[in-house]
């Protein structure tokens, strides 16, 4: 087993030990952190390893929130059903995303992403009967069951929410050591060259962002199944600059960096509010003192000077 | 050494009788009784879910000023069951995400009582799920329906507010009696919106009124002229419920768009809270009408409840901060603060409360309640509490803009604010 691999699946191992160790309050919020780590490592896919800047990533998130909380909520359908229609709705709404939006470059890309999040967030707006607009709605306790698993008690939600992580981690693992990855990374250091080189960049390109939106998909069906509320809030612009900051303080193009991102972001903020109301200035401030000395992320700079063979 | 020894022993007979006399003289204080009987309790902790940044932050101020100043009331008159009620502030960003987050660390690190305070329904629902799992009682001021509709759960109350479907409905007779009878709605595209759309279309036909035009603003919208246009010209009463920053803007522009001739105009104060009514541009407002749900200048009637609550809270007879004439209250809300709280005083009573093993008690105590007396603890006025629906119902007041004051013109009934129950919550278990 190689290092890279042995590493990650320590990683895990020591998630799933924490359960046991941690107190009440800081295993909720590790749940909660891997989940949203699933959402930034989606994000990963397309900044970090393909070199494509979305500002409207929320969207995806969302479809896959609405996809598993409007199921429940207008057809009565079962937890795992409804996570399954999430994750179908994110990869049909990532692909036609993908399909148009590639048609753009740069600038005009992100300015497209974040056109079609904002789209989506009206979108849930407009049809309140259904999504209840911008109170959104609740998914009872009782429909929150998975082959007799309770998804709201502590214990179950931790490691439903460490199954996904680990799925999506290993993933990665494979993903960026395999010829598609290394193609994702080709074409974020030149695309001209992989193209030349026989690639067919655009369809890679396509992937990656069906892969990117279907992970944050996954991870909005997962949020609202495991924390039992759905809300427009989550498709939101706030919304789709935190995955941005995570990989960006976690490292861009590293698997285990958007996970280390999160954790940092969500500490960051919970401390730093029990001080001060400026929270969001203290996170400024890190965050800009992280991009002048540490350009390539906590885990970029780890890779760089302590272990070149992390993926 | 037995010298020594004895000295010792002296030395802390002398402290005991001295810490003895220390707290008899406190017993004889008023106020302080309770504490001296439990000095050694640990105090009774309210996780504060407040709203200190975002977009309710003005509220949010406010609500915390309030919900300080109703703990020192509390405390002033002995506490809780003797124990003195510590407020412990967590801001949720007005965000359901942060908000869950919130209420888990009330849970769980801050070990509080109760979680209580929060006022967008948003965040309420976002929260209210965690807060049934770890069986942490919630006590919301929020005026949202999601209460009282049977959304939420058990552990979920709100005994301090009235909410939005109450008020809405409450309004109808006065409008149609006085008003006119075929009214425009102008209201954000939105779920706080729609409520008011399809609650008063409702209450109005019941009155035999009808509602001839609804025009519902994207949420996203700065302009709104092009919406007035839409206005029928039989209309007899504009309805305008507007909240967020554009507020002014739509202000001015109704008064230019209508000039001196315009239809009655009724509104919901919410698009003003925080806001001086002499703001330049708001001069349009002059002679229409509002709801309340405190009234916010010192009428001539005034309480001696009203009185004592608004110098405790710190607003003046212009329902402005003493310190800062500028600084408006939120005066038709921040008041369920102050109830609410005083609530969970009478449910920790009723229920013996000890800690967080009587958490159930608590809540079933409160569910327990019926009629609340106006007085201090309730100084907007007397309420009914409905258990099986988890939601308090009380007087509205409609207030009418004079010399840029808001005079009340009527107050409602309780009786106005009825609706047949959605949800009977006592039935669900803990």
């Amino acid at each position: 087993m190689s290092r890279a691999l042995t590493f990650h699946i320590g990683a895990i191992i020591v998630l799933a030990v924490l359960q046991f160790i941690l107190p009440v309050y800081h295993s909720g919020n590790l749940a909660r952190i891997m989940v949203l780590a699933v959402y930034a490592m989606g994000y990963n896919v397309m900044f970090g390893y393909t070199g494509l800047l979305s500002l409207g990533h929320a969207m995806f998130f969302a479809v896959g929130m609405y996809g598993a909380g409007l199921s429940i909520r207008l057809f009565d359908m079962a937890a795992a059903p409804a996570f399954g229609i999430g994750i179908i709705a994110s990869i049909l709404f990532s692909l036609g995303v993908g399909l148009l939006a590639l048609r753009t470059i740069g600038v005009a890309f992100m300015i497209v992403t974040l056109m079609f999040s904002q789209a989506i967030y009206l979108l849930i707006l407009y049809f309140n009967p259904l999504t209840r607009g911008d109170e959104g709605f609740v998914i009872p306790q009782a429909v929150r069951q998975v082959a007799g698993f309770d998804l709201s008690d502590p214990t179950t939600r931790y490691f439903a929410a460490l199954l996904l992580f680990a799925i999506a981690l290993l993933g990665m693992v494979w993903l960026v050591r395999s010829r598609t990855g290394r193609v994702l990374v080709a074409i974020r250091e030149n695309e001209e060259r992989a193209r030349m080189l026989g690639y067919d960049s655009w369809a890679h390109k396509l992937f990656a962002v069906v892969l990117s939106g279907t992970m944050a998909g996954a991870a909005g069906a997962a949020y609202g199944l495991l924390f039992g509320s759905v809300g427009a809030s989550f498709a939101e612009v706030p919304f789709s600059i935190l995955p941005l900051l995570y990989v960006l303080l976690g490292g861009p193009g590293t698997v285990i960096g958007p996970f280390v991102g999160t954790l940092f972001m969500f500490y960051l903020r919970d401390i730093s509010s029990s001080f001060t109301d400026a929270h969001l200035l203290v996170a400024g401030i890190v965050l800009v003192l992280l991009t002048m000395y540490a350009r390539r992320g906590i885990m970029g700079v780890v890779r760089e000077r302590w272990a070149k063979w992390l993926p | 050494m037995k010298p020594e020894k004895r000295d010792n022993v002296i030395a802390s007979r002398r402290k005991v009788l001295k810490g003895m006399a220390a707290i008899g003289a406190a017993s004889t204080m008023p106020g302080l009784v309770p504490f001296a009987q439990a000095a050694t309790d640990q105090p009774i902790r309210i996780g504060f879910q407040v709203h200190r940044t975002g977009i309710g932050a003005a509220y949010g101020r406010w609500y915390e000023r309030t919900t300080n100043a109703v703990a020192k009331y509390i405390n002033d008159n002995g506490g809780i069951n003797g124990r003195p009620v510590e407020i412990i502030a967590e801001d949720d960003g007005t965000d359901p995400k942060r908000g869950a987050e919130v209420v888990e660390k009330f849970a769980t690190q801050h070990k509080a009582d109760i979680a209580f305070g929060t006022l967008f329904s948003h965040v309420v629902i976002g929260s209210a799920p965690r807060a049934g799992e770890l069986k942490i009682p919630y006590f919301v001021v929020s005026e949202g329906h999601h209460v009282a509709s049977g959304m939420l759960n058990r552990w979920t109350l709100q005994p301090g507010i009235t909410d939005v479907k109450s008020q809405v409905q409450a309004m109808a007779p006065f409008v149609a009696a006085n008003l006119g009878k075929k009214v425009t709605m102008i209201f954000p595209d939105f779920a706080f919106g729609h409520d008011h759309r399809d609650y008063f279309s409702a209450a109005i036909e019941k009155q035999g009124g009808n509602v001839i035009a609804k025009i519902a603003i994207p949420p996203t919208e700065t302009s709104f002229t092009k919406y007035f246009a839409k206005i029928p010209r039989d209309t007899e009463v504009l309805y305008h419920v507007m909240v967020g920053p554009s507020v002014l803007t739509f202000v001015k522009e109704m008064g230019e768009f209508f000039g001196p001739s315009r239809p009655e105009i009724f509104g919901f104060i919410d698009s003003l809270e925080a806001v001086d009514l002499k703001t330049p541009g708001l001069e349009f407002l002059e002679g229409t009408y509002f709801w309340e749900g405190n009234p916010r200048y010192a009428q001539k009637n005034q309480t001696e409840y009203d009185r004592f609550y608004r110098a405790a809270v710190g607003v003046d007879d212009n329902g402005a901060s003493i310190d800062d004439p500028r600084d408006v209250s939120t005066y038709a809300h921040m008041w369920g603060c102050w109830e609410t709280l005083n609530v969970v005083k009478a449910g920790m009573e009723a229920a013996n409360y000890r800690g967080p093993g009587d958490r159930a008690a608590l809540i079933e105590a409160v569910e327990a309640m019926t009629d609340m007396a106006e007085g201090r603890d309730h100084p907007q006025g007397a309420k009914i509490f409905n258990g099986r629906t988890h939601q308090v119902f009380g007087h509205q007041y409609i207030s009418r803009v004079n010399g840029g004051r808001l005079e009340v013109v009527h107050r409602t009934s309780i009786e106005d604010t009825f609706y047949p129950d959605e949800v009977d919550y006592t039935k669900m278990s803990f």
